[in-house]
């Protein structure tokens, strides 16, 4: 099947109508910043019945990223750093990556790990590592190779994050009220639909993981609502997720990595939902090598982003949104990744 | 117009040169005032008779599937000068080299420039060569400067435009952007996707003959989408584009897709966005049976029946399609 099978105008608009059958009102909660475009893009809030509410979540890897980050990667004196494209505008307390850049820095934006490793033969360089379990993988795989190759010029920040313990954080939070879950459909191409299992075992909600055409998400609306009163785990996007997940992703992470307590933006310090990279693998750890504390911020107090990541209130309820915090000069993290709450209201949605 | 607050520390960043909303702050902040500038067109008009543009070219990689810097540096110039609806005539080239650059390469840029003004039928006139110390530029930047002359047609504007008006376009968006994504970050597409590098200059006769142009622009840095709010800012009409008449290529699509990029505001060098208050299934079967149009569309028309620029998608629903700030940034996952 091609992806414009997933785009059909005719069966999304009847799956839409069937929707207008369910009379009460519904919140569900869309985890994935992938998830939030793709409904930003093709204008789905609009298109579907008003009694159902779609909340966006924490699932952008860029917005839940602590600010003192940034500041962190400007100390680092030196040392090339390597980076994806989102993290470049994010404001730090004094200024962004890009900022720093231009003021001399040696920043480079890089598509993959793997890049920054070729950038490591000719300069000392630090990779960035963020990202949820779909982009671990590839760095796991990264710091073997660096390894393999004995290329100790290069090195991983680790700041990446499990989805699976920030939905618990999330859903144990009283103040959160949600009815179903959106899940990610590439995360759960690497974990599996079995991570989630506890989303309806414990907290007592239905959850779908999804694809990202049109037809999918309000296919997964659809089914998350016919399962309101039988709680499950149901998967939509068959065609490349499975139960299991991919295996040998999971080993490869598991052979760089061990949980550790991560600070989410947002969310704080939430147990076991971080990655450490192992004691085996300790030159190619950032933290160790350059000897990097990431402390825990001190936010704008007006910045509503950890009450969006939290599906509290939608971007538009912020004071700042719009007016003091656009894409060009982004206060929260939530306005600068194209992933982020924000951004995709400010572009799709205002 | 958006404030330069990015610039706290009044440094340049790159995405001062985006093309998109920071880059129209920086002129309007540093030059319009200074040079007293009345009006911001791809060219300049002398007196209704002369158009007149200079541009830079600083890409890399200098040689991609489709073209090089030399066959853009003319291309370029010579597109600025034709959307005002003038003849493009001569073209100044001026050249920084880098110490170490290869003069056989050197030469093959020269070369690919003298073949693009023949296509285009312009002639290289005037120039300038100046080295630099290695390390203080990138290979090679050229920057060609261009004059056209407006023949009975006065200059094409933007305030000319009224609601009913079409917005058409003359191929597939996005094709320049992913060639050099590819070559640049290594994707190793096969085949390597080609850049549309190409002169308008005879393309966007078949509209100018019909004498049913009203505007044109070529869809650069920022893409169509920028264009087009561009139009909406000078002419204060709102334009609704349908994501189906788009032409975009399945492999740009899908690249589009995985990077988290979108056609509608990747950069195109070959590509027109053309206002037209008609246009008969005669002049469009001429575009698209032109070599540089055979995917010409009418994408959009130009309405007040919204304020800004959106976008009818597939799906029916209509959202917006803003002025972006920066360069789009590809997204982690």
């Amino acid at each position: 099947m091609k992806l414009q099978d997933f785009i059909q105008p005719e069966l999304v608009k009847n799956i839409i109508n069937e929707l207008r059958f369910y009379k009460d009102t519904a919140t569900f909660m869309e985890v994935c910043g992938s998830h939030t475009m793709a409904i930003g893009h093709w204008g789905l809030r609009k298109l579907i019945p008003e009694n159902i509410h779609l909340i966006s979540g924490p699932g952008c890897p860029v917005c839940v990223t602590p600010s003192t980050v940034v500041d962190a990667l400007i100390d680092l004196k030196d040392v090339t750093i390597a980076t994806f494209g989102d993290l470049i505008r994010v404001p730090g307390s004094k200024q962004t990556l890009e900022q720093a850049r231009a003021a001399g820095a040696n920043i480079k934006t890089v598509y993959s790990p793997m890049e920054a490793l070729d950038l490591a033969q000719r300069e000392e360089t630090v990779f960035v590592g963020i990202g949820f379990e779909t982009t671990i993988p590839g760095i796991a795989y990264t710091i073997i190779e660096a390894s393999r190759q004995r290329q100790y010029n290069f090195s991983v920040l680790p700041l990446l994050k499990l989805i699976p313990p920030a939905l618990h954080a999330l859903l144990s939070d009283s103040e959160v009220k949600i009815n179903g879950l959106i899940l990610p459909g590439h995360v759960s191409v690497i974990i599996g639909t079995k991570a989630y299992q506890f989303v309806s075992d414990k907290y007592g909600i239905s959850g779908v993981v999804t694809g990202f055409e049109p037809l999918d998400i309000v296919l997964g609306i659809k089914l998350l609502i016919g399962r309101l009163h039988d709680p499950g785990i149901i998967n939509e996007y068959s065609r490349i997720v499975s139960s299991d997940g991919n295996t040998v992703a999971q080993t490869a992470i598991s052979e760089v990595f061990t949980t550790g307590n991560a600070i989410w933006r947002g969310l704080g310090n939430i147990p076991d939902s971080g990655l450490d990279i192992r004691p085996e693998y300790d030159q190619f750890d950032a933290l160790k090598k350059y000897n990097i504390t990431i402390s825990e911020e001190a936010e704008n107090t007006a910045c509503g982003c950890s009450n969006v990541l939290k599906g509290k209130i939608k971007p538009l309820d912020c004071p700042l949104f719009a007016r003091l915090c656009t894409p060009d000069n982004p206060i929260g993290p939530c306005m600068v990744s194209s992933e982020g709450s924000c951004a995709a209201y400010y572009k799709y949605e205002r | 117009m958006l404030l330069i607050t990015n610039m706290k520390d009044d440094k340049i960043t790159l995405g001062h040169g985006s093309g998109a909303a920071l880059t129209r702050s920086l002129i309007h902040d540093v030059f319009v005032e200074r040079f007293g500038l009345k009006q911001l067109d791809d060219a300049a008009c002398i007196d209704n008779k002369l158009t007149f543009t200079t541009d830079a070219y600083v890409i890399n990689p200098l040689f991609f599937p489709g073209g090089d810097i030399g066959k853009l540096s003319v291309t370029g110039t010579v597109n600025d000068l034709c959307m005002s609806g003038s003849e493009p005539m001569y073209v100044a080239a001026s050249f920084i080299i880098e110490e170490g650059f290869s003069i056989e390469q050197l030469k093959v840029i020269a070369d690919s420039m003298q073949k693009a003004a023949i296509e285009a039928g312009v002639k290289i006139i005037a120039g300038d060569t100046k080295v630099v110390e290695r390390g203080k530029c990138d290979g090679i930047f050229i920057t060609t400067t261009g004059i056209g002359i407006l023949n009975d047609s006065p200059p094409l504007k933007a305030e000319n435009i009224k609601v009913g008006d079409k917005i058409v376009v003359n191929g597939s968006l996005g094709d320049h952007t992913v060639a050099i994504i590819n070559v640049r970050q290594n994707l190793g597409l096969n085949p390597p996707p080609e850049s549309d590098c190409a002169p308008l200059n005879e393309i966007i006769k078949i509209l100018l003959k019909t004498k049913k142009l009203v505007f044109a622009r070529d869809a650069t840095r920022g893409g169509v989408a920028t264009i087009l709010n561009e139009i909406y800012t000078d002419s204060g009409l709102g334009i609704i584009i349908d994501e189906t008449s788009v032409p975009v290529k399945e492999s740009t699509s899908a690249l589009c897709g995985l990077l988290g990029l979108d056609p509608l505001y990747m950069a195109n060098e070959g590509k027109f966005v053309a206002v037209v208050s008609d246009l008969d299934d005669n002049s469009l079967q001429k575009l698209q049976a032109h070599k540089y149009g055979n995917a010409a569309s009418v994408i959009g028309i130009v309405t007040n029946e919204v304020q800004g620029v959106y976008l009818r998608t597939a799906i029916g629903s209509l959202r917006p399609l803003p002025m972006l700030a920066s360069d789009p940034l590809p997204r982690i996952c």
